[in-house]
């Protein structure tokens, strides 16, 4: 079956950069634990299923501090799932300008509504916030400590005012209902397959799913799973069923060999899996960065049903300064199903005779 | 005629008769390294080195996989003809035991309308996932991940992807294209039990294709540092008239990562070209 996506950077878009903090999550902690599940060399086991979908977006809402009270966590989570029932089964239809502090609520302002878009069945999102230290956090983000992705710099800026169109991104949302489409048609997007987003190809999942870094999509199949010997590590996403297999005490492929998810090595600080990802291609331009992006993942265990899952990104092409981020994977029973998506994927097509045909009819605005 | 010394041809028969006896007794007593958990080891990264995608059974070299009549027998057809020798079919003495696959007259005919429309309905031309057993031997190699307590098959091919539960989850909640693939150990062997499949995937470039019935047992073996024997039992009272087996050696490369062949990207043009804004030209 094939799964329709939107936009993830609403609250991006927002642009709050008017917002500071001064109490910051500090990074957490992990002390080396002598009673976690280790493999039979000694390293700390990571291996299972783990359920990424948190209510922690990456990004920072607009006035939430960066940790709230278990009291205030409770409260926002109850709300939540009461939005999630009131509406019968389906999304509040786009467009509807009704503010909103939501930050689910936006996603699916721009994914539900018209026709070919969600209704509630299809969704299998976050039902508490992410957890790390006993903070419960508000955004993935801990650095810079305002909780946002630093802002591009000049050469970014100068890159994107160049491009024909904007070229998308790996945490792109397949579609986006909400964008104008008058808009969208005069930049090109609708012009060549190459122009579409990512997921909307079936290249990778939206939102970073497979990253690195491997991030929440928000809405479903977030799942992903740790096979570890020796040798390597697999961390298989659920969705586009991307395998990453990092090799262990190893050294880079060569420059000229790019990976859509990039050249991943590895190798244990203490009882941290330390993954280091470059090698990556000129298209997956996750966040707008280049292929010289370089991803730092440092993953560890927590508990048996636990792992902490922390990620420092750079490319001194993209952005002044690095960016890091940590969230708690949990385990979970649910089977990995085959996220089959090129081979049903009808909307590609139908996309791009769509607009051939707005044009022909004389309708393209 | 070439004369043959006795005394040649006698070491001749007595070397062949070493050679099945050392290739009968390894495939015996090979004893593949071991995981802390006594496991044979399959780790590593792995490749057929045959011509079993382009047609399981024996058969000699031919022109195209898409062929028409010409003068003076087949020749290649327009859509495949630029590509030259490069796009014509290697021979193969087949892997399918006994020969024949062995098809119920009505499949025979589906098979051969199949072939004959390969152009259309081959899965791989639009790079769909190769279903099982067809990842094992298509040219690309695959990895497998081996812990304790689980195993991943991982395919270069359109980034395919097998979890290989090692403990029996029941019935798959769905039909898939790599279905669902449960493996046991007997002895030296993995014993891989894959259901669940579609009925869209095909086993070669030939037509050879199953019904959603399908249930495939596979069995690797490792016989030595480097290889591993592999079969696969075709189980489908569908389509064939008995179950039917296919084997083959799998081969270790050292020389190799599994790298991206995200072909999704590749056939953009052929299954998209024509609705861009500006087709290119043809």
């Amino acid at each position: 079956m094939r799964n329709r996506m939107l936009s993830l950077v609403p609250a991006a878009l927002l642009g709050l950069a008017a917002i500071s903090f001064t109490a910051v999550p500090g990074m957490a902690q992990t002390p080396a634990k002598s009673n976690i599940k280790r493999t039979p060399d000694g390293h700390p086991d990571l291996q299972g299923t783990y359920d990424l979908a948190t209510m922690t977006p990456l990004e920072r809402m607009p006035g939430d501090p960066p940790v709230l009270t278990k009291e205030q966590a409770e409260k926002l989570q109850k709300a939540e799932m009461a939005r999630r029932t009131s509406d019968g089964g389906s999304l509040p239809p786009d467009g509807t300008g009704k503010p909103t502090r939501s930050f689910f609520e936006l996603l699916e302002r721009a994914g539900g509504g018209d026709v070919g878009g969600y209704n509630r069945l299809w969704l299998n999102q976050g039902t508490a916030f992410t957890i790390v230290d006993g903070q419960v956090r508000t955004s993935i983000l801990i650095d810079p400590p305002d909780g946002h992705v630093p802002p591009f710099n000049a050469a970014a800026k100068k890159r994107r005012a160049n491009a024909y169109g904007e070229l998308p991104t790996s945490d792109q949302a397949e579609d986006s209902a909400k964008q104008d489409v008058a808009v969208a048609t005069r930049r090109g997007e609708y012009d060549n397959p190459e122009q579409r987003p990512l997921s909307e190809r079936c290249l990778l999942g939206f939102g970073s799913t497979s990253g690195p870094p491997a991030l929440p999509d928000y809405f479903y199949n977030d799942l992903h799973q740790i096979v570890q010997t020796g040798d390597n590590i697999m961390i298989l996403t659920e969705m586009i069923h991307d395998a990453r297999v990092v090799r262990m005490n190893a050294e880079h492929l060569p420059k000229n060999i790019r990976k859509w998810l990039g050249d991943s090595v590895g190798h244990w600080d203490g009882d941290t899996l330390v993954i280091d990802t470059t090698n990556f291609t000129d298209k997956t331009r996750f966040r707008g960065s280049t292929e010289n992006l370089h991803v730092v993942e440092r993953i560890s265990r927590i508990d048996d049903k636990t792992l902490l899952y922390r990620f420092t990104v750079e490319d001194p092409q993209t952005w002044d300064r690095s960016w890091t981020g940590e969230m708690t994977w949990p385990a979970t029973n649910q089977p990995i199903l085959e996220y089959a998506c090129h081979e049903g994927n009808y909307a590609l097509g139908d996309v791009m005779r769509g607009a051939r045909m707005q044009e022909t009819s004389g309708k393209a605005k | 005629m070439v004369k043959v010394s006795p005394r040649l041809g006698t070491s001749c028969v007595l070397f062949a008769t070493m050679a099945i006896g050392i290739a009968s007794l390894s495939a015996q007593t090979y004893r593949a390294p071991r995981l802390p958990d006594g496991k044979p080891d399959l780790n590593g990264i792995w490749q057929a080195l045959n011509e079993a995608n382009y047609d399981l059974q024996a058969h000699v070299a031919r022109p195209a996989m898409a062929l028409r009549p010409g003068p003076y027998g087949p020749v290649p057809t327009a859509p495949v003809l630029a590509l030259g020798a490069v796009g014509s079919v290697p021979p193969s003495l087949g892997v399918v035991e006994g020969g024949e696959i062995p098809y119920k007259p009505e499949a025979l005919k589906t098979k051969q309308e199949n072939a004959k429309d390969w152009l259309n309905r081959d899965p791989e031309i639009k790079c769909y996932l190769p279903g099982v057993p067809r990842a094992t031997y298509m040219p690309y190699p695959f990895q497998i991940v081996q812990s304790t307590s689980a195993m991943t098959f991982v395919y270069e091919y359109a980034g395919a992807v097998r979890n290989i539960y090692l403990k029996d989850p029941g019935p798959a909640l769905t039909d898939s294209w790599m279905g669902q693939s449960v493996g046991h150990w007997e002895g030296e062997t993995l014993v891989v039990n894959v259901t669940d499949m579609n009925e869209k995937t095909w086993f070669d470039r030939a037509g050879d294709f199953h019904s959603d019935k399908l249930k495939v047992t596979e069995r690797y073996t490792r016989t030595s540092p480097d290889t591993i024997a592999y079969e696969a039992t075709m189980d489908d009272p569908e389509t064939f008239t008995r179950p039917w087996k296919i084997h083959m050696t799998l081969y270790r490369r050292t020389d190799t990562q599994i790298l991206d062949f995200k072909c999704v990207e590749f056939i953009e043009e052929m299954l998209y070209g024509p609705y861009r804004k500006h087709p290119l030209d043809k």
